[in-house]
């Protein structure tokens, strides 16, 4: 089959690779129709996550078609269209049960997952094509892709809803939704949102969906920003004013009640402690840069809430532990359980509620995923979400 | 390891050179298997110098008396099943080799002994006759292996109640005596490049096995899942 293949850092290719099979009773076949490059995908592009493997294959936000079930495959069948949650969840351990899914205790394999138990002190669960800390999976920008605990990911779609619209199901819609869900919103909140990149346009619509009285999202990409204001957002271009003093300002000397750090690891802050911060990021001293970690901490109200769905790998130097606890702030994170959103998201989607094709820019076949890469990386204005097609 | 807890078959053993093999390989001569009646009965243990509630296996340097770190390992996974099961699946020591890597067979000879094939380096294999030293249903088994064993070894594997609803706390306890010679010295290198991590995916299999019903793997074809 052709598959996007990881080659090193800014080097991707459509390479020729034995097609998937399945071996465990629990697995699926997937034919993949369409698959999104996510902004964490750059983070692999980029290199900054450690221990990608030339040859991986990269692709966690794909939907596709049935081809092959195993016989522990009880709900799918051959020609079910589908759409497959990033991390991979067993049903049956403490976390599953507790609809934790993107902490699965079982979704790993039992050699790869000694890599992230060093670097955390616990494993990580399986998340597909990304990286060998997740499991190792080959990923969905391909033409097929394995789907281990088939039963327990992909959700069936119905005829009518076209790929566009349900695609995002995968990952960055419940990741926007997750994160405004960790906001707690209460009536009459102001939530500020770091990142207008896809989960950032999310955790808008849905912070207002939730019932925010006010959103206002930071970015510094006009098209980005005017999709945010197009959503209900006020907009701050971080270039254009201090952050802090505007939203002093806005909110009246409060801050936001809730804030969301819709960056992670590869925030663009023009700030001194950034560029010390990719300095070490380079030589490995720290992983990741914290600018926008330590902005939101200091603009969050007292007694407020932090939500973090940005994408963070390692240690962040200068993290501002003191505003933290004198502030009394409350901190929810994590990978997003997509599973428990699905079925409302669904709902929402066909009801109309909530648009997800207004931010695709780019549609293209699998076969110009490398260019789709490049322009996403280098155009991040223009390109707002690329989504790719197989031949099938 | 104390010379004085030895049960007689091979408790003068150097401490040096005592060493963890993965659960697959389940190791200790005569003075490990003595270590590990200890170790089930550390809370009790007179000679325990621990003041906490810590496990033994987890003690600094220097803060557990006799028992150097590098003699104790054990590790414990707790897995969402009750202790009657995962006894039962244990016990039935054919089900090993499903989930430890280097044990390609093990073939009962009668209620208590097995013959176990284990691999070894270089594609080469390593038998030996164990025997069960403890059993008590539901709650722990130990074993080990029979005189005349090219590599002594023991092992012990305890279920515990987890606190209510969250299933059973399997803990492994593994020492081992490597044998003389150069099969011992083969096998050795083969497993101190990591014993730890050898017994950490064991246990994790187990888990997955007990837990899912199979084994997780990310290979995307079966032609490549034995190279994982
Ligand atoms: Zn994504
Ligand atoms: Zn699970």
């Amino acid at each position: 089959m052709r598959a996007l293949v990881w080659h090193g850092k800014h080097d991707v290719r459509i390479d020729n690779v034995p097609d998937p099979e399945i071996i465990n009773p629990r697995d699926a076949i997937l034919k993949v129709t369409s698959t999104a490059i996510c902004g964490s995908d750059l983070h692999l592009y980029d290199a900054v996550i450690p221990t990608l493997q030339s040859g991986d294959i990269l692709g966690h936000e794909f939907m596709g078609e049935v081809l092959d079930v195993g016989s522990g495959v009880g709900n799918l069948k051959k020609g079910d269209r589908v759409v497959v949650p990033f991390p991979i969840s067993c049903g049956s351990c403490f976390f599953c049960g507790k609809q934790q899914f993107s902490l699965c205790d079982n979704s790993n394999t039992a050699e790869k997952a000694d890599m992230s138990e060093t670097l955390y002190g616990h494993q990580m669960a399986g998340i597909f094509g990304y990286s060998h800390l997740t499991g190792g999976y080959a990923g969905g920008q391909a033409e097929y892709v394995r789907v281990p605990y088939a039963d327990v990911g992909p959700m069936v779609i119905p005829d009518g809803m076209e790929d566009d619209q349900v695609l995002f199901l995968t990952d960055i819609l419940p990741t926007g939704w997750m994160a405004a869900e960790n906001c707690d919103i209460e009536e009459g909140d102001t939530v500020a949102v770091w990142g207008c990149g896809p989960v950032g346009l999310f955790a808008v619509q849905s912070a207002l969906l939730m019932g925010a009285h006010r959103v206002i999202a930071i970015d510094h990409y006009p098209r980005r920003l005017a999709l945010a204001k197009q959503l209900g957002a006020e907009v701050l271009d971080f270039r254009e004013v201090r952050v802090w003093e505007a939203l002093m300002d806005m909110t009246g000397g409060i801050g936001p009640d809730a804030v969301i750090d819709a960056v992670g690891l590869e925030s663009h802050g023009f700030r001194i402690d950034n560029i010390m911060d990719r300095v070490k990021q380079a030589t490995f001293l720290g992983t990741d840069r914290g600018a926008v970690l330590r902005e939101v901490i200091i603009a969050c109200r007292k007694g407020g809430r932090v939500s973090i769905p940005g994408v963070y790998g390692g240690f962040v130097d200068k993290f501002p532990i003191g505003a933290l606890m004198e502030k009394g702030l409350q901190v929810k994170s994590g990978q997003t359980h997509v599973h428990r959103y699905l079925p409302e998201l669904l709902r929402r989607i066909g009801e109309g509620e909530i648009d997800t094709t207004f931010l695709i820019s780019h549609r293209m076949p699998l076969e110009e995923a490398p260019e789709g890469y490049r322009m996403f990386k280098e155009e991040p204005n223009e390109c707002t979400k690329v989504v790719l097609k197989t031949g099938h | 390891m104390r010379d004085d807890c030895a049960d007689g078959s091979g408790g003068g053993k150097s401490r040096a050179l005592k060493f963890i093999l993965g659960i697959g390989a389940l190791a200790a001569g005569g003075a490990a298997i003595a270590m590990s009646r200890k170790l089930s009965a550390d809370r009790g243990d007179p000679n325990r110098t621990l003041f906490g509630d810590g496990p033994l296996a987890a003690a600094r340097s220097g803060a557990s008396g006799d028992y150097a770190e590098s003699t104790l390992i054990s590790r414990a996974v707790t897995i969402n099943r009750s202790r009657q099961e995962l006894y039962d699946f244990w016990r039935d020591f054919t089900n090993l080799p499903r989930f430890m890597e280097h044990v390609r067979s093990v073939t009962p000879l009668d209620g208590t002994r097995s013959r176990w094939v284990i691999e070894a380096p270089a594609g080469g294999t390593v038998e030996f006759v164990s025997a069960v030293t403890e059993d008590e249903p539901g709650r722990l088994i130990a074993w080990s292996s029979q005189e005349g064993a090219d590599v002594r070894n023991s092992g012990r594997i305890e279920f515990i109640d987890a606190p209510p609803g969250r299933g059973t706390i399997v803990r492994a306890t593994i020492a081992y005596d490597p044998p003389a010679g150069a099969l011992g010295r083969a096998v050795a290198t083969l497993f101190q490049r990591e014993p730890k991590l050898q017994a950490r995916s064991d246990l994790r299999r187990f888990k997955q096995l007990m837990e899912t019903g199979e084994v997780t793997t990310s290979q995307p074809r079966p032609t490549e899942a034995a190279a994982a």
